[in-house]
């Protein structure tokens, strides 16, 4: 088999991937394409490594670390989307917007409306305790 | 002998030594009292600081000239006949305790007696004790006493030591701390506005002088490769009259200043409104006496520069004849005497243009006396009647017992009748002027002309505005207001209920009364009897005028016999209105300008650039939204460029 084809079909899941990081509002399914995106490289791996007649398979051994890492990565990233359910009631990763710059007119009454999405989390995170 | 600077060096220190107890001394927190009440222990205790080391340093004064005088060879005169030319300094003793090398001039720290400089220290040192006792009576009560009395001590101390100073510039430290005193004290009561400006004038229209003083004293200290006295006085013969008259025209200015000569006289009026013994201390008998005194010490340097002391005499002309004119018709008490201070010291600086420093200094003694003891009285007056105004007095005779007869002997020596003081002294004055226009003298002819003229109008000024400052305090009808005063009023003291004095206040008063009657005897034998009887009829005739006025109608003021001359002369000239005009409004412009060229330009460009950077980056703020997508977007779009970049360019 030419290796052409995996490569072609790695390089379209890394576009699902990067599609689904960058456009998919579910922290979940985010997360998800971050996994098709890691699998694409594995597949890409494992394809070079044996297109190329390594030795010592040094690809596969990568794509094993890959594996292992990327499941540990996803324990920690869904810890985190429990979390932030817990915190916010949403994983919607638009309305998590606490790294936003605050408005630079310093009235704080200004600032506070200008933050629409905390102040309907706040009471939610009330309901939750 | 040679102890004699010894001596002198505690003379000095003993009062500095007062001032630091006086103004440390008396802060010691006391427990379960508001601050600011008036505290009899701390008051005592400030009274102790400030009259013993006074009284002391005195004694020290007297002792030195004393001795100094009674070493002397024998046969030497005290006074010579002022027309047989400069005296040689007989016999100044000197003692350096150590010489500063500067890398140029060295600087030496030392103290020098001699025959002027224990006479005036004795003067410095009676008036400040008897202003010191005057003081614990007229400012009983006052809260800020202490700071006060210590200040007349630095200043008592600051003063001895420019008579005493060996060098110019130990000379200078000491000239500049009176001038720092003397702003201290004329401010005293700077809850008044008024006040507190009159001591910020003083304070700069000195310090204009001062500054050309100070230049005087580098001019000269280079020309002699020395700062001090001696040696400046050994090297004139060897200068050239160029830098004679530089060094000494930039001293004038520096005795302008300090002696309120024209054309920097306008602070000593403003000046009044410091407590009146302080106007008895500094502001007649001591501080202004420094400036003439400082042209008696550097006298040789001065009669090498004629054209100098051609400005000297016409400044000299000038402020006496103005200043008597203005004093004819201030109705200020203080004022008057003010202004008749300014002219009497236009005396002094006259007898040292015409080239007789015994004479002036004489007048400067026997002045010192009488002014003190008139403004002394003048104090014990306001202390009764609770007001400067000569229009809130009147018939004080018969209630002030002691101070009536004392200040009469005051406006006696003022006016210069015999046998008072001041009598002998003006004589001696306007004799050297009379030789100095008849042509032996180092004056122009024209100067010494104008001098001479000058002077014998004031002459007939003086008597005049005398007489009337006694007749509208002590004669007619009582104008006084006896407005109950329960809290003494910034500017009059407290108001005592009695008519007379406390004793505190008329002892001082009664002491002084004794030099002012009988200094003058001292120099009875050298009085030219032409001029002094020319001199007596022409202040007699300017009292007789305004006494005929004041017959005429008792409730009127005499200054009416100035007709329009009036109100010119009541605003001295309209000097300080021209000065205005001329000099504090462009700097209040100035000043005004400056500080809206801070606030718009400066503070503009800084803030400007502060309001740009936050614009700016206005933009960049834009995209950090929060939103963590949005980041990622952009990380992949820049790494997509790079990588685009690379390919197409690599």
């Amino acid at each position: 088999m030419h290796v052409v084809y995996p490569v072609v079909l790695a390089a379209l899941l890394f576009s699902i991937g990067v599609y689904g990081v960058l456009a998919r509002r579910n922290t979940i399914l985010v997360l998800m394409s971050v996994e098709l995106m890691l699998n694409a490289v594995n597949l890409n791996l494992v394809a070079f490594d044996v297109w190329l007649k390594d030795a010592l398979h040094g690809g596969q051994v990568l794509t094993l670390f890959v594996i292992v890492i990327a499941a540990a990565e996803l324990g920690v990233g869904l810890a985190i989307v429990l979390a932030v359910f817990r915190n916010r009631r949403t994983i919607e990763i638009d309305r998590l917007r606490d790294l936003a710059d605050p408005d630079p007119d310093p009235d704080p009454a200004a600032g506070s409306q200008d933050r629409p999405h905390d102040a309907e989390t706040i009471p939610a995170r009330g309901g939750a305790a | 002998m040679n102890a004699l600077p010894g001596l002198a060096a505690v003379a000095v220190a003993l009062p500095f030594l007062g001032a630091v107890a006086g103004l440390l001394g008396t802060r010691l927190p006391r427990r379960g009292r508001p601050p600011g009440t008036v505290d009899r222990a701390v008051y005592r205790r400030a009274a102790w600081f400030a009259v013993a080391p006074t009284a002391l340093a005195t004694v020290l004064a007297v002792w030195v000239l004393v001795t100094y005088l009674g070493d002397l060879p024998s046969g030497f005169t005290t006074y010579v006949p002022m027309h047989e030319g400069p005296r040689q300094p007989a016999g100044a003793i000197e003692s350096t305790l150590s010489v500063v090398g500067t890398g140029a001039v060295p600087i030496t720290i030392g103290l020098r007696v001699d025959e002027l400089a224990a006479v005036i220290a004795v003067l410095v040192g009676c008036v400040a004790l008897a202003v010191q006792i005057y003081s614990t009576g007229y400012m009983r009560d006052e809260r800020r006493y202490p700071s006060y009395s210590a200040f007349i001590s630095l200043f008592t101390s600051a003063m001895l030591l420019v008579v005493y100073a060996a060098d110019l510039l130990v000379l200078y430290v000491g000239w500049e701390v009176m001038g720092l005193c003397s702003y201290l004290l004329i401010g005293h009561w700077w809850e008044d506005r008024a006040n507190s400006r009159a001591a910020v004038k003083a304070f700069l229209v000195t310090r204009i002088g001062d500054v050309g003083f100070l230049f005087g004293v580098f001019t000269l200290g280079l020309a002699a490769g020395s700062f001090r006295v001696s040696t400046v006085l050994d090297r004139v013969p060897h200068m050239s009259t160029g830098t004679l008259v530089a060094a000494t025209l930039l001293l004038l200015l520096g005795v302008a200043g300090k002696s309120a000569q024209v054309p920097l006289h306008t602070w000593l009026p403003d000046a009044m409104a410091g407590p009146t013994p302080i106007s008895a201390l500094i502001h007649a008998a001591t501080m202004v006496a420094a400036g003439i005194f400082v042209v008696a010490r550097l006298y040789p340097a001065f009669l090498g520069a004629r054209p100098s002391l051609d400005l000297l005499a016409v400044m000299a002309a000038l402020g006496m004849l103005g200043a008597a004119l203005a004093a004819l018709a201030q109705d200020d008490l203080k004022r008057v005497l003010a202004y008749s201070t300014i002219s009497q010291l236009a005396y002094m600086a006259g007898a040292l243009a015409a080239g007789s420093d015994q004479a002036a200094i004489f007048h400067l003694v026997t002045h010192g006396a009488f002014k003190a003891l008139l403004f002394l009285c003048a104090g014990a007056v306001i202390h009764a009647v609770g007001s400067n105004l000569m229009s809130d007095m009147g018939g004080l005779r018969r209630s002030m017992t002691v101070t009536f007869p004392a200040m009469t002997i005051g406006f006696a020596a003022l006016m210069g009748l015999p046998p008072a003081s001041g009598f002998f002294s003006k004589d001696a004055v306007l004799a050297a002027i009379e030789h100095a226009a008849t042509g032996a003298a180092p004056l122009t002819d024209a100067a010494a002309w104008l001098l001479y003229a000058c002077a014998l109008v004031t002459v007939a000024v003086t008597g005049a505005y005398a007489t009337r400052a006694w007749l509208r305090t002590f004669f007619g009808a009582s104008r006084v207001r006896h407005v109950p005063l329960p809290e003494p009023e910034p500017g009059v003291a407290h108001v005592w209920d009695g008519r007379e004095a406390p004793a505190s206040m008329l002892w001082p008063i009664g002491v002084l009364v004794v030099p002012a009657l009988l200094l003058g005897f001292a120099g009875a034998g050298l009085v030219e009897w032409s001029s002094a009887v020319i001199s007596l009829l022409v202040a007699l005739l300017g009292a007789g005028v305004v006494y005929a006025s004041w017959r005429a109608d008792p409730a009127a003021d005499p200054a009416r016999v100035l007709g329009p001359l009036r109100t010119p002369c009541e605003r001295a000239f309209y000097v300080d209105a021209v000065y205005h005009r001329l000099f504090v409004a462009p700097v209040l412009w100035l000043a005004r300008a400056v500080a809206r060229a801070d606030d718009t330009v400066v503070d503009g460009a800084v803030q400007g650039s502060g309001r740009l950077a936050v614009g700016v980056s206005g933009l960049l703020r834009r995209g950090q939204t929060g939103n963590a997508q949005l980041y990622l977007t952009g990380v992949l779009a820049g790494v997509l460029i790079i990588v685009i970049g690379a390919v197409v360019l690599g």
